[in-house]
């Protein structure tokens, strides 16, 4: 059966046709002035405003490794988060501390530590699962480079970004 | 006729004249114009959309090895300049099957309207010389026979391409660009009535003795013929108005390449610098539509108050001036009139959604055509009412 679609009996000043396109004109040069007073909001003009104030206490940004107060480096080289990374970004390759260090009793620590910042797709996996609290995921986001060599982040790097976490590990905090 | 009685007597003076003129119209003012309004058409679309638009274009020095780029254009002024480079690196690429002579020679059509500008008095005088290309009695009728060729660029282009969405836009734009040249030629009939010639420097030369069409309110304008005659005119400029945004293709018209339906019309299958001539000959177009506007209905290059370049008429104050400085001032006054009316022309297209074709032809043939018509005659019983 077929269907009338009801069309609205329109007014001359409606058939007429240019006092909407008056209207729309107005609501259009509104627009415009309202942008040229300053009064719309717009995008934030990124590389020279950023939101680094407003990020939140929780965003994960590149995985960092920390040491400790002693200048210790936290990883003993367990390598769990290389077991658990979901695109396999993190490289470790473990190393026995020498006897005559001062950090002997920790017996390891990685030799390297290679991330992979083409891979990594920032989950927090690698924090989460670290016994140690060794890694920590930064609020760092503009990772850039011109090669893939340069994306790879290597142990000085990751420490240079982590910096010294202080404070007893979980695993041997009560309250936790 | 010896060799050297020959050189005599081509009007070598003359000659230099009009290549100097049509240099420093095409290459000093429409061209930059052109590229400045595709800018302006980017800024003025942003700001209507609560957008920001390209404002950031400099030189790219960091690509010397410099630390920071030179922001030498604020507000991304820079811009046209990136995008005309970008057509000219890109590849010029010409599809398989399509008719070559023909593709190829459809974007140099396109730029066919910047020849209808030698016909525009873009200022009063400079030195003794008129500054107007070709000031010939048949202005009207050279710049109609000039904008009527530019169809042509989108109907070979469209069948050229030899794929079906070009074609569509061509056979578009033929039936849209026939229908609207008959109204816009009609419209402008009351003004040719009431000033009796065809020149369009004589015209702008009436208009600033005797007031715009539009706004007379010194000499003969304040007559009750030229107030009376301001009802015809206005529907005019209307209609001319309309017909103009049609034969340029601009958005409530652009049926030839509305991208909803016909990917992009008639130049869906160019690239590089052969798809930036057909944007450029748009914008061209739409450059002599405003230059027309201006000419015909807001008294081309004069401004009330301010001399001419032969320093006749004004203020006697400003004639303490060199006459060329007045002969500058009238050339700026012209292409400020028509960048005020380019920038309407984008107001209208980020305000407006397209046409249904149906609509458009119904508009086109069944009112516009019409109230065209009865225009004339309403001119003429004005014309006939008011003389002696």
């Amino acid at each position: 059966m077929a269907y009338i679609v009801p069309r609205p009996e329109l007014t001359f000043k409606e058939k007429a046709y240019l006092p909407s396109i008056l209207n729309g004109l107005k609501i259009t040069f509104g627009h415009f002035k309202k942008m040229m007073r300053g009064e719309t909001k717009v995008t934030m003009q990124y590389p020279e405003e950023r939101w680094d104030a407003e990020l939140p206490e929780h965003y994960r940004g590149a995985p960092t490794l920390v040491k400790d107060e002693h200048d210790r480096e936290r990883c003993v080289a367990c390598q769990l988060c290389e077991f658990i990374c979901p695109p396999r970004a993190i490289t470790i390759k473990p190393m026995e501390i020498p006897a005559d260090d001062k950090f002997a009793k920790v017996e390891k620590r990685p030799a390297e530590f290679e991330i992979d910042m083409i891979r990594c797709i920032y989950c927090g996996m690698c924090e989460e699962v670290c016994p140690e609290q060794a890694i920590f995921l930064r609020k760092d986001y503009a990772i850039t480079g011109i090669t893939r060599a340069e994306m790879v982040h290597d142990k000085a790097k990751l420490y240079e970004l982590g910096g010294v976490f202080k404070g007893l590990v979980h695993k041997w905090n009560p309250e936790k | 006729m010896t060799t050297l009685a020959f050189f005599d007597s081509i009007p070598w003076e003359m000659i230099l004249w009009a290549a100097g003129k049509s240099l420093f119209v095409i290459f000093g003012v429409v061209l930059p114009l052109v590229s400045y309004t595709v800018y302006a058409e980017r800024r003025v679309s942003a700001a209507i959309q609560d957008r920001v638009g390209p404002n950031r274009t400099g030189f790219p020095t960091t690509l010397l090895g410099f630390k920071k780029d030179l922001q030498l254009f604020l507000g991304g002024l820079g811009q046209p300049i990136a995008d005309a480079m970008k057509f000219i690196l890109k590849e010029d690429f010409t599809p398989a099957g399509v008719k070559h002579f023909y593709f190829w020679l459809a974007p140099c059509l396109a730029m066919l309207p910047l020849v209808s500008l030698a016909f525009i008095p873009f200022g009063s005088s400079l030195f003794g010389e008129k500054m107007v290309i070709a000031d010939v009695n048949v202005g009207v009728l050279g710049i109609f026979a000039v904008t009527g060729c530019s169809v042509y660029a989108i109907v070979l282009a469209g069948w050229a391409s030899n794929s079906k969405y070009p074609f569509l836009g061509g056979i578009r734009s033929t039936s849209q660009m026939i229908s609207y040249e008959l109204s816009m030629g009609l419209s402008i009939i009351p003004v040719l009535m009431l000033f009796g010639s065809m020149n369009l420097s004589d015209l702008v030369q009436y208009q600033a003795d005797n007031g715009w069409l539009l706004l007379p309110l010194w000499g003969n304008g304040l007559s009750t013929e030229r107030w009376l005659m301001l009802i015809p005119l206005t529907i005019s400029f209307i209609i001319f108005m309309i017909a103009v945004f049609a034969e340029t293709n601009r958005l409530p018209f652009d049926m030839p390449e509305s991208e909803t339906e016909l990917v992009a019309g008639y130049h869906t299958e160019y690239g590089s610098m052969k798809f930036a001539l057909f944007f450029l000959g748009e914008y061209a177009a739409m450059i002599v539509g405003s230059a027309l506007m201006v000419v015909f209905f807001f008294g081309g290059w004069h401004i009330p108050l301010i001399p001419d370049g032969n320093g006749v008429g004004g203020l006697s104050i400003l004639h303490a001036l060199p006459d060329w400085v007045w002969g500058i001032v009238n050339i700026t006054a012209f292409f400020g009139k028509v960048a005020v009316i380019l920038v309407f022309f984008i107001w209208v297209r980020w305000t407006l959604p397209r046409f249904r074709f149906d609509q458009l032809m119904k508009l086109g043939w069944l009112y516009l055509f019409e109230i065209a018509l009865a225009n004339i005659f309403l001119a003429a019983a004005v014309l006939a009412f008011t003389s002696k």
